[in-house]
């Protein structure tokens, strides 16, 4: 074992185990969280599989977008597991389908948001004083707008196409992101490891990346897992107030919509969708907690 | 404590102003025809466009147009193009309706989520804690719309229950007592199902607020005083682990601003949630413009409130 | 001859972990007579802090386990107690004083409100609490308690803070001081200060004192007897004078060359050196 001391009380107290090491194995302990991740691997594969397969054949029972109108608005049976739409189309091959589109803008929109939360986080955590100052006085102000009304309204005027709802969703949802890397930044800054790289004459690119970083690494992480079902969310009720993606293509949300009034009647319109937006965002949730668990750091734990 | 008052307004005027201006720039400057009649429509003459485009300033620079926007907003001229008539008025038939639906929900969500989440923290790490986290994300995870559209289907179905709008038609109530509460069922549930996940996510941040004060020094000091446990987690924990609540009322706002919108769609409810998503159907601009606007007033209300209320409990902010 | 105030018999904490059980106390005994000072020194680690809070089950317990001996406190076994008797005795009995009085003191509630309740608590047959406060903030040296007592702990200096906590903890009259690391957090001015009235007011009132400390300096004259604590167990045990003039461990030895000395040539800090544990 690789020990840096010759102190026999430090030796042994020394166990050297990688912290991403750490924090898998603690996640693995924490069983809800390990069966959210099941999950979460099972959407994200059909979601792989869709988005990159054929239509029809072996990725889904029906092909999702032809229409017959002879066999609408079917209750759920053995020959169509979720009903059929307004338009023959089998329910459970669009939801299927739908699962590319919904993931795709959960991910790629909080990574959009990811990127500018934590660039504008870093620069106002390192370098602090009045570039600090201005960039937080921004960030308060864009929290304080009703941001669904402001997504709705951005999604109506621009139109709503999946590269304007990501892009929409992604610059409204990153004050969060930048205020929890300032923190960090603004913390790690002082931290004695960083003082000590930089009395040995490290420059700030390197401190950022090589030292402060790695370190705020597993908020940022954990933060962005659990915002990922937020987007989800976003487009749903996008899609349910009709400006998500539009059909003939499908997502989780537009299903409803195409619905919404026959929904008295075709309940498995709404119970369906509704059911696999929850059951996907509540997978995301729980395995994001259960991995923030599992990435407290000591001090924080005991 | 007046000077922070007054500091707190003049930041709250300013990021005003400064919202009002951008939610302006999105609506002016987003490509596509501001005409309420289609392209192809031929009963539509240049003369009327013409008219239409002076009638609303759509030729002006965009700093003009929001001053003349403004203006007519302050005093009561702007108007709908929907409907012709001035935006205020129409905001004013309606505001009300989604205040009362709004605050309703802020009380159920800050009073159950303090509830749920001292309840959990009482007993953190044990089984009720767990499951009272998972029941927290559960609500969080749901989709409005989609429990919204459950109870409606469900009670439409399986019951006569009349939920739609504030009150319901065509009865004749006996008294003043019976159509109170008549309404108040009728406000009742949308307000519920829109506090949600606001109770959720409060219980959650009270629950780890408090987790983390009972790990503090003064815990423990209160502890080696020989205080009862009660004592110690209700009189010196608790009152340190609020802050969040209060900070929670400030995103709390925006967030069911939200989603009054859909829940007022579902519900039939005729608030301002419900008019904004037709103006933004129809592209009413002056209505989206004043929307905003009042919008965020309301948003930063509630934070200056949040304010005042984080001083009064933290004497540390207080003599600042 | 006084009577035994605090006997701690073959005590042995562990804790749990997750990578395993540690032992932070192994087979620890040491006496208290009554009126009587004790002074635990060690360094980080050593369990000095564990045992002090073990007097009265301060520990968070899991992951905290007693696994065996005894705390006899006036005769009765601490270890053995149920939550009511144990928390007569905390406060009334056994009063504390903690390493950061920044944090150790509650900052909503007035120092006031903070020192009433413990003597509400502790002392119901007070009529006039003021009165009682105002008191025992002068006994440690606060000027004008009468406006000092309306304070949040924030407003007041560290050391003022401090000796807030020794007047909250002497309000109740314990029998037993408990002062882990006291001056630590405190600059070295305060730190004389602190120790002076800690001194006082012991033989003033005649109480028991623990003092827990990494500083082996500080003792002398402070307290009447010495233990020092190394990686869960006390090496050397007794007189303070004896100890300090001819220790017979080699932990303490190494630790007494650590002290610098006013005056002496030498050009390196010692630090302490570990060699002897091989021969163990």
């Amino acid at each position: 074992m690789i020990t840096d001391t010759d102190n026999p009380v430090l030796q042994e107290a020394q166990l050297i185990e990688s912290p991403a090491r750490g924090v898998w194995r603690r996640f693995l302990r924490n069983k809800v969280g390990v069966v959210a991740g099941i999950f979460i691997v099972l959407f994200f594969l059909t979601a792989l599989a869709t988005g990159l397969g054929s239509l029809g054949g072996i990725y889904y029972p029906y092909n999702p977008n032809t229409t017959s109108l002879e066999i609408k608005l079917q209750p759920p049976s053995l020959a169509h597991w979720a009903g059929t739409d307004n338009l023959g189309r089998d329910v459970f091959s669009r939801l299927l389908n739908g699962s590319y589109i919904s993931l795709t803008v959960g991910f790629v929109a909080v990574s959009v948001s990811l990127l500018l939360g934590v660039v504008v986080g870093a620069i106002s955590g390192f370098f602090g004083g009045w570039v600090d100052n201005i960039i937080m006085r921004v960030v308060d102000a864009i929290l304080c707008f009703p941001t669904f009304f402001l997504i709705l309204t951005a999604v109506a005027l621009l139109g709503p196409s999946i590269i304007n709802i990501i892009v929409v969703i992604g610059l409204v949802s990153w004050t969060g992101t930048a205020r929890l890397v300032r923190a960090e930044f603004l913390t790690l800054r002082e931290a004695e490891y960083v003082r000590a790289a930089r009395s040995l004459g490290a420059k700030a690119p390197a401190l950022v990346f090589r030292h402060i970083l790695p370190n705020a690494l597993a908020p940022i992480i954990v933060t962005a897992v659990i915002s990922i079902p937020g987007a989800i969310l976003t487009e749903a009720s996008l899609s349910f107030l009709g400006f998500g993606v539009q059909p003939p293509q499908a997502t989780w949300g537009n299903i409803i919509t195409d619905g919404k009034t026959y929904l008295l009647d075709a309940w498995w319109l709404i119970v369906f969708p509704g059911a696999t937006i929850f059951v996907a965002a509540l997978s995301f949730y729980l395995a994001g907690d259960a991995l923030r668990q599992a990435a407290e750091t000591r001090s924080e734990r005991k | 404590m007046l000077n922070f008052l007054l500091r707190r307004l003049g930041i709250s005027v300013i990021l005003l102003f400064f919202i009002s201006v951008v939610s302006f720039l999105i609506i002016t400057l987003t490509p596509g025809s501001p005409y309420p009649w289609g392209e192809m429509n031929p009963k539509v003459s240049p003369q009327m466009k013409e008219n239409f485009r002076a009638k609303f300033h759509l030729d002006e620079p965009w700093y003009k147009q929001y001053y003349l926007n403004m203006k007519g907003l302050f005093t009561g001229t702007l108007t709908s193009i929907k409907d012709d008539r001035p935006v205020l008025q129409k905001i004013g038939e309606r505001l009300p309706a989604t205040l009362l639906l709004n605050i309703l929900a802020i009380t159920i969500a800050l009073s159950f989520g303090l509830m749920l989440g001292v309840y959990a923290a009482r007993h953190a790490g044990k089984l009720p804690d767990l499951l009272t986290c998972i029941v927290a994300f559960v609500f969080i995870a749901l989709p409005e719309f989609w429990i919204a559209g459950l109870i409606v289907i469900g009670l439409v179905k399986f019951t006569d229950a009349p939920i739609l709008g504030t009150q319901s038609y065509g009865v004749d109530f006996p008294n003043l007592f019976a159509m109170g509460l008549d309404r108040y069922w009728h406000l009742a549930l949308p307000a519920t199902v829109l506090a949600l996940g606001g109770i959720a996510a409060q219980a959650l941040y009270i629950r780890a607020s408090m987790v983390e004060t009972m790990r503090q020094d003064y815990v423990r000091t209160a502890r080696a005083k020989g205080l009862p446990q009660d004592v110690v987690f209700y009189k010196h924990a608790l009152r340190n682990s609020i802050r969040p609540l209060i900070t929670g009322i400030g995103g709390l706002l925006p967030a069911l601003i939200g989603g009054s919108i859909i829940i007022e769609t579902i519900f039939a409810y005729p608030g301002i949630g419900r008019m904004g998503y037709e103006a933004v159907l129809e592209r009413d601009y002056p209505t989206l413009v004043a929307m905003n606007f009042i919008v965020a007033s309301l948003v930063l209300l509630g934070n200056l409130i949040s304010d005042i209320l984080y001083a009064v409990v933290d004497p540390r902010v207080r003599l600042e | 001859m006084s009577a035994s105030l605090l006997e701690i018999r073959n005590l042995s904490i562990k804790f749990r972990t997750e990578n395993g059980p540690t032992e932070a106390v192994k087979n620890v005994s040491l006496s208290l007579k009554e009126g009587g000072s004790l002074a635990i020194v060690g360094e980080s680690g050593s369990g000095k802090s564990v045992t002090a809070l073990a007097l009265t089950r301060l520990l968070a317990s899991p992951p905290a386990e007693y696994a065996s001996g005894s705390i006899l406190f006036k005769g009765q076994d601490v270890l053995g107690m149920n939550l009511e008797q144990l928390r007569k005795i905390r406060g009334k009995e056994i009063a504390y004083v903690f390493q950061e009085p920044s944090t150790s003191l509650n900052p909503v509630y007035t120092v006031r409100n903070q020192i009433a309740e413990a003597i509400k608590l502790h002392r119901p047959d007070v009529k006039n609490v003021d009165a009682e406060i105002v008191r025992w903030l002068n006994t440690v040296g606060i000027r004008d308690p009468e406006k000092r007592m309306l304070d949040y702990p924030h407003q007041l200096s560290g050391g003022m803070q401090q000796r807030v906590m020794i007047a909250m903890a002497l309000s109740c009259e314990p029998s037993l001081l408990v002062a882990d690391e006291p001056t630590t957090a405190l600059d070295v001015t305060i730190q004389a200060q602190i120790l002076a009235e800690l001194k006082r007011l012991r033989t003033e009132f005649n109480m028991g004192l623990i003092l827990i400390t990494h500083n082996i300096a500080i003792i002398q004259g402070l307290c009447d007897r010495i233990a020092v604590m190394f990686r869960g167990e006390v090496v050397e045990y007794g007189d303070t004078t004896s100890v300090l003039r001819s220790p017979q461990h080699e932990y303490t030895k190494a630790l007494m060359t650590c002290v610098p000395r006013l005056g002496s040539k030498e050009k390196r800090l010692k630090t302490i050196d570990y060699s002897w544990l091989a021969t163990k």
